[in-house]
């Protein structure tokens, strides 16, 4: 059975898109098949992150309303072979997904795959909830930022009591606290909320910090997974992220403030 | 800089974090955002059992709902009027 993890943050434009194709990119390097699902209808995102927007013929929508099979939907990735997208329609029906539909197509993916990973929409409404309405886990991505932080409270409390499993009264989804866009330098200052502030004030384990960092723009400028980037600090946070999801023990890097060489400096780093 | 200061301002985000606390707090007594669809029509029939058995008119009956990390307790807080005060 394949694991289905939410990615979601109730508010809007804290990395989310980012999150997903890093962490799926991430999983399929480490060798397993992960499917990455955009449940963002009418703003298709991830395909453009994931660097295969001109591979899209159909879509999730197409597949649940019989228009498509959904191995005609899935594009699978170019550079890593266990790595596959499903994209999302740019129809402005808000209500082209449902949850029966969403649940036949986990279904049917659960039978090839280790991993489901759900890039969700900003937001509480219809689109966020399909999104973690199946979801085994989340990653709530959240950044040190006072509304960012109120709104991951909303989403955690969403967890508690619509999701499938709160509904059913199963074991309840496992939730891991991602950090993103961290400054450990504002940190230091004062200017910021620290990874234990935040960690306290929404009490759930961390998963990983994502510093602040250029090579994430480059990256999606690209259309190449940010975790790809080996040499960057944020790709490097993506690799470890991924590796304490799978369990491994993995200690948090990158909180020291950095110094920019003289030769970044000069040439731009 | 700092000879003058000996008892520093808050930082800015000590000053989040404290705003953080107290709203979240709020908001989770209110349960704002996972209340159950259930709970205002709960609070409306207790309030109109309690004030039918017990004849009275009630003042107030409030209901929520509060998260602990393991279960959900349903706080029900009923305010009668004084039983002596003819
Ligand atoms: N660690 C980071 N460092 C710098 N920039 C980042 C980082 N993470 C994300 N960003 C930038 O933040 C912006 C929003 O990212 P992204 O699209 O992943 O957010 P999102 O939560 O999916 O947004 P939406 O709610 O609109 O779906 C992008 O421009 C992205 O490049
Ligand atoms: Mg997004």
């Amino acid at each position: 059975m394949a694991k289905i993890i939410v990615v979601t943050s109730g508010k809007g434009g804290v990395g989310k898109t980012t999150t997903s194709a890093s962490i799926a990119a991430g999983l399929a390097l480490q060798g397993h098949a992960t499917v990455v699902i955009d449940f963002d209808v009418g703003l298709r995102n991830l395909d453009l992150i994931m660097g295969c927007e001109r591979r899209v013929v159909y879509d999730m929508v197409n597949v649940i309303q019989g228009d498509a099979r959904l191995h005609q939907a899935l594009i699978q990735d170019k550079r890593c072979d266990k790595l596959h997208i499903l994209p999302t329609s740019q129809t402005r029906d808000k209500d082209a997904l449902d949850k029966q539909g969403v649940g036949q197509i986990l279904d049917e993916l659960q039978q090839s795959f280790d991993y489901i990973i759900c890039d969700s929409p900003a937001g509480i409404e219809r689109g966020a909830l399909m999104a973690l309405y199946y979801a085994d886990e989340a990653v709530i991505v959240t950044n040190p930022e006072v509304s960012s932080v109120r709104d991951s409270d909303r989403i955690l409390g969403i967890l508690h009591a619509k999701s499938r499993r709160a509904e059913q009264g199963l074991a309840p989804v496992k939730e891991h606290l991602l950090i993103s866009r961290y400054n450990p330098a504002r940190v230091a200052e004062g200017e910021m909320l620290s990874i234990e502030d935040i960690q306290e004030l929404l009490g759930i384990p961390l998963l990983g910090m994502i510093p602040e960092s250029e090579s994430v723009l480059k990256a999606s400028n690209a259309g190449t997974p940010v975790v790809f980037d080996r040499e960057s600090r944020a790709g490097q946070a993506y690799a470890d992220t991924v590796r304490r999801l799978l369990g491994h023990d993995c200690p948090l890097r990158f909180l020291e403030v950095e110094k920019k060489s003289l030769l970044k400096r000069v040439f731009g780093g | 800089m700092d000879f003058f200061r000996r008892d520093p301002p808050k930082t800015s985000a000590a000053m989040a974090k404290e705003r953080l606390q107290l709203i979240l707090t709020h908001e989770h007594q209110g349960n704002m955002g996972s209340e159950p669809d259930y709970l205002p029509a709960l609070r409306q029939e207790l309030l109109e059992v309690i004030s039918k058995h017990a004849g009275i008119d009630l003042n107030e009956v409030s209901v929520s709902l509060e998260r602990k990390p393991d279960k959900e307790v349903l706080e029900v807080n009923v305010v009668l009027p004084r039983h002596d005060a003819h």
